[in-house]
């Protein structure tokens, strides 16, 4: 599958994504500017990114975990943000896009 | 300022890898003084993830990250390790007699011929929305402006206050401060907090009785006046209808980042802001300066707790020699060293 990722500076950035890995590993191994400070346990809200194009509603739900800690990130856009930390790469989200939130 | 504190080692970072500095350190009877941003020891540990389990400690099949934190205060507390907590680390300085003077941004000197550097990722420091031209606000004296932190309530006094966010911090601030304002509106991306329930009655309450304005809304931009004093934001809300909002004051609360801060400034080599180090004893390229945990790198690096504490090991092997030159290091066991145990406090 692949994840096409926009970056901070409006570059955009087509990686190949792995079954099972999440978005936000895919992203930071590609060397994308993504923080993760807490790499990966939903705790610090620096993962943050916007899913566009249609994409947002193909997820499955964000849980009561990512949504609280979705409180901490920085210009959330509700019906657009997620933190890739919970996104998990599947053949489904082939295509997937992905826009680097500020920090 | 107060006299400088003379030590063996200055570290700075009370996360794991600090602490366990201490003990390995403190076998050796090295002395040390922590200097660390957050108000509490423990640094990721316990400000990222106090209550999530780790599983890879070795012999501690989970711990949470306090935990973790309080076994290893437990251990090292023989040691009686002097803590400078709610300090920056702010200023490295070489002193004529080849010793290194630490400063903090409270003005605490300290003064050791070794330095450890155990920063993690750096510094804990508040998240900063990304509103073009907010930094313009930041200092601008108590009560009005951009502030990141509560230090005096009363200079918020009759002030039309801002609050951002919608976790503790914003919703403790917002029914604090909403006595004492002249206004208080509280704006967050969506009708439910991360905060206590608590909190969240006591909010509503406000709302209520119309003490607090709560709106679904975001900061877009700024606006000062020409002395470059914040008179008002504009305000965008769930419906992407914009308004402007006049305010005296700012107060965004989403938690904290990790930013690498002065240790940008140290004058040690940096590489993608980390810091390169040899792997027999972890000492940057400038002698005395050594680099554990996370903020180091070399090849084969992992970020794991348990790589911190086999670097803090060979670290005050490396560290002893230059705090006693004249003297021979005895390496031993605390298995079966009546010397160590006595240090540690336990009977052999």
């Amino acid at each position: 599958m692949k994840i096409v990722a926009t970056d901070r500076v409006g570059k955009e950035h087509v990686v190949e994504g792995r079954d099972g890995w999440s978005v936000m590993e895919i992203l930071r191994d590609a060397g994308l500017p993504i923080a993760a400070e807490c790499g990966g346990a939903c705790a610090c809200a620096t993962c943050h990114v916007y899913v566009e194009d249609g994409w947002y509603e193909k997820l499955s739900p964000p849980s009561d975990a990512e949504v609280d800690m979705l409180d901490m990130a920085l210009a959330v856009e509700p019906g657009r943000s997620r933190l890739s930390c919970q996104i998990v790469c599947a053949d489904e989200l082939d295509g997937i896009k992905v826009t680097v939130a500020p920090e | 300022m107060s006299t400088p504190i003379e030590t063996d080692v200055a570290i700075i970072g009370a996360g794991p890898i600090g602490l366990f500095a201490v003990f390995e350190l403190g076998l050796l009877d090295l002395k040390c003084h922590l200097v660390d941003i957050l108000d509490r020891p423990g640094g990721q540990c316990t400000e990222l993830y106090p209550e999530k389990p780790i599983y890879d400690i070795p012999g501690l099949p989970i711990v949470t990250g306090q935990d973790l934190t309080n076994r290893l205060l437990e251990q090292i507390k023989p040691f009686g390790a002097q803590y400078h907590f709610g300090e920056m680390a702010s200023a490295l300085e070489k002193l004529p007699d080849g010793k290194w003077k630490l400063t903090t941004d409270a003005g605490t000197e300290i003064v050791a011929p070794v330095v450890v550097i155990a920063a993690g990722g750096g510094s804990f420091v508040p998240k900063r929305p990304p509103v073009p031209g907010i930094e313009a606000f930041e200092n601008k004296g108590d009560g009005v402006g951009v502030h990141y932190a509560v230090r005096k309530m009363e200079s918020f006094r009759d002030k039309n206050i801002l609050i951002a966010g919608g976790g503790d911090s914003a919703l403790d601030w917002t029914i604090n401060l909403a006595p004492l304002a002249k206004s208080l509106t509280l704006v967050h991306h969506r009708d439910g907090f991360r905060a206590a329930q608590h909190s969240v009655n006591q909010m509503r309450e406000l709302e209520a009785t119309g003490k607090v304005k709560f709106h679904v809304a975001s900061v877009k931009s700024v606006h000062g006046d020409e002395n470059g004093r914040l008179m008002a934001v504009t305000l965008s809300g769930a419906d992407k209808k914009e308004w402007m909002h006049e305010i005296d004051s700012f107060l965004p609360f989403f938690g904290l980042t990790i930013k690498l801060g002065p240790i940008a400034d140290f004058g040690l080599n940096l590489h993608e802001n980390l810091i390169p180090v040899d792997t027999a004893k972890f000492e940057s390229s400038t002698p005395g300066i050594f680099a554990i945990g996370d903020i180091n790198t070399y090849a084969g690096k992992l970020k794991l707790i348990l790589s911190g504490f086999h670097e803090a090991a060979l670290m005050a092997q490396a560290a002893f020699h230059i705090c006693r030159p004249n003297e021979k290091l005895r390496f031993q066991y605390t298995t079966s060293s009546s010397n160590l145990q006595k240090k540690l406090g336990v009977n052999a």
